[in-house]
Order: structure tokens, then sequence, then C-alpha cells
């Protein structure tokens, strides 16, 4: 038994309405799984990987002459792209400042004095305070990891802080201004920001103690 | 026009404000004591006070100087009797004595801050004023006589 044209009719129009709704909820889910995907970007997606390569990257920087010669091991600071103790026995002193007649402000300037060998210069200028260290040299890529990491040791930074000091201080920025004579950390300061962000992005993880 | 302050006195002066302050010193007011070494922060024969730290007049600009207290070798006592100033014609410590200005005021902060200072204190505050004549001894001993001279004033 045939069924009437008007129900034909009627069950094409219902099998179109139905096509037309899935491929449609299909588009829209497609949308909308893009949306999420961005909303996700805020997310840490952890990846040790690819973390643990970024901090390499950060850690050639902060190695570097210009970073590491004011986060020394010792008491002095360092000087030069050999990164040798500083003439004159400088010392640290409590506050970072050094000591009595040898304060780091008696030559550093402001600003770079212009000329080869002359002091570089920065407000700032200055080590870690004696409570504080922060000692770079020395420290492999997984103790420096951990370390910056720590508020005990970074001077009580978060993430969010750590990425700001690397991104907006300034006496951080002065290693890529650094005058005459002195070469630059290994990468631009934006691509040095970039890479600290990336590894805090996923998962801020440290390399490996072996 | 720079306002200096230099040894208490006010003075107005017509100069680049990136010429170093110790030009100002020597050439335009006539405070010859301070002495040009290096020019280049090294030695410390340029060393005068400024707010009371031992600065590098060799590289201070004036612009960094200006409406701040400078006092230069000049300044360091009314009648050259600081007691760095006695203990060093006590013991004659100069030889040529063309950095013993920037000894002395290195050495002024020194004892300002530390009434007692041991030979490592001295070493810490002192080792960036260089003697090429090698006084460094009698700079030493000097050091440790002021410090006796000034405890037995503040005893008086």
């Amino acid at each position: 038994m045939s069924a009437p044209l008007s129900s034909i009719a009627t069950t094409k129009r219902v099998v179109l309405f139905t096509m037309v709704s899935f491929i449609t909820v299909i588009i829209m889910q497609s949308f909308k799984t893009e949306t999420s995907l961005k909303n996700d970007d805020t997310k840490p997606v952890k990846d040790s990987i690819g973390s643990v390569k970024a901090f390499m990257s950060v850690y050639k920087v902060l190695m570097s002459p210009r970073c590491m010669n004011c986060h020394p091991s010792g008491e002095a600071p360092l000087q030069g792209d050999d990164s040798h103790i500083h003439t004159m026995n400088i010392k640290r002193g409590t506050d970072g400042k050094g000591m009595y007649a040898a304060r780091c402000s008696n030559c550093h300037q402001n600003e770079n004095t212009a000329g080869l060998h002359m002091p570089p210069g920065n407000p700032k200028w200055g080590l870690p305070p004696a409570k504080m260290k922060m000692v770079f040299q020395g420290r492999t890529p997984h103790q420096l990891a951990l370390q910056i990491l720590d508020p005990k040791q970074n001077g009580g930074r978060t993430k969010a802080q750590l990425i700001d000091h690397m991104a907006n201080d300034e006496l951080v920025g002065w290693g890529w201004h650094p005058g005459d004579g002195r070469t630059l950390p290994p990468m631009s300061r934006s691509a040095f920001v970039a890479q600290v962000k990336l590894w805090i992005a996923k998962g801020a993880y440290a390399p490996s103690a072996n | 026009m720079i306002s200096l302050n230099v040894n208490g006195k006010q003075h107005q002066i017509d100069a680049d404000p990136n010429m170093p302050l110790l030009w100002a010193i020597r050439d335009i007011l006539g405070l010859t004591g301070t002495k040009y070494g290096c020019g280049a922060a090294q030695c410390g024969a340029c060393t005068v006070h400024m707010n009371g730290e031992a600065v590098r007049s060799c590289v201070t600009k004036l612009n960094r100087a200006a409406g701040q207290q400078i006092v230069t070798i000049e300044g360091l006592s009314a009648n050259n009797n600081h007691p760095l100033q006695l203990a060093w014609n006590e013991l004659n410590v100069p030889q040529c004595g063309y950095c013993q200005s920037g000894q002395l005021m290195s050495a002024a902060v020194l004892l300002r801050e530390n009434l007692n200072p041991t030979d490592q204190d001295i070493d810490d505050a002192m080792s960036g004023n260089i003697c090429r004549c090698g006084t460094y001894q009698r700079i030493r001993a000097a050091i440790h006589k002021a410090a006796h001279i000034q405890q037995e004033a503040a005893k008086i």
C-alpha cells in the first residue's frame, strides 16, 4: 500500500529539515569548539618537555655576564665578559649597594658613562642584598629553576611577578643596553620574556638534576 | 646656570651639565686639592663627598651634583684638624701626596660609619684608592690612629 503524496512530501520536508538542522548544529559546534579553545588559552597546558626547553633558553640569558655578574656566588660583584671578580675589593654590603667609601653609586652613575672600560650605570645599580643573595653563578639549570620559583629565594615573587620583573625591571633591562664594549645577552629581551612566559605557562618545570 | 653647594658655599656655575664635577671644582672654583688621576673612576684621586658619600668626581656629572652638598678636601675640617688629618701628619703618611686627598675623603666616610675599623674594614673601604708610592701600610696605621683620636675626643 503506497503512502499518500502529501505524506511523502511531509516526510521529505522532515528529512530535509533534520539534515539542515544537523548541518547547522555541526557548524555551530565547530565554532563553539574554537571559542572554547580560545578560552582555554588562559589555563596552563602542562608540557614538561616544552617548559624545560623554554627554561634552557632563559638559563642561557641568566648565565650571561650581563645578568650573572651581579648575581655572584661570593660577596664581590663580577666584571667584564670574562666575569672576573670586581677590582678594588668591592663588597656586597648589607643592602647590596657596597660598603663605606666603596658604594656602587660612588662610581656607577644613573646612566652608562661613555667610553670603553668606563663604569656602566643605572639608578638601581647594585647586587641583591645580603639577606636574599639570589645567586646565579655556579647554579645548574635544575638548581636555578627551583631557586627562581621559590619565593623564599627570589625576593618573595609570585610567578606573575617574576614575569613582570624580567619584562619590566629597569636594572634587568640594562642588560640589553650595557654600554660600550660589553656583549649583549644571547637573545633580545622580548624573546627572553617570551621564553620566561612559555616556561611558566607550560608548568614551570625544572630541568632534570642529572 | 648650575647651582652647586661646595664646602657650605653656594655657587652659580655657567657650565655644561655634562661636565665632570672635578673640572668645576678645580678649574672654575679653584679648589685644586682634589686631583685628577685616571678620569675613569679607577683610582680614587678625585674622591669628594656628595651628601656624605665618597663619590668619584671625575665621572660625576654636574647635573648629578647640582643642588647636592659637596665637600672637598678643603672643607673636610675647619682647621685641618680632622682626626684623620692629625693622624696623617703625625705618621707622615704621604710620599708624593698626589692621591692623599682622595685617600682622606674615603677614610673619612669609613670612620664616620665605623668608629673602630678592623684591618679588613679598612681594606673594604680603601681598596679603590690607589697609591703609586705604596703608602698603604701607613694609611692603615693612620686610620687606626685617627679612630683612636676620635674615640678619645668623644670621651671629653
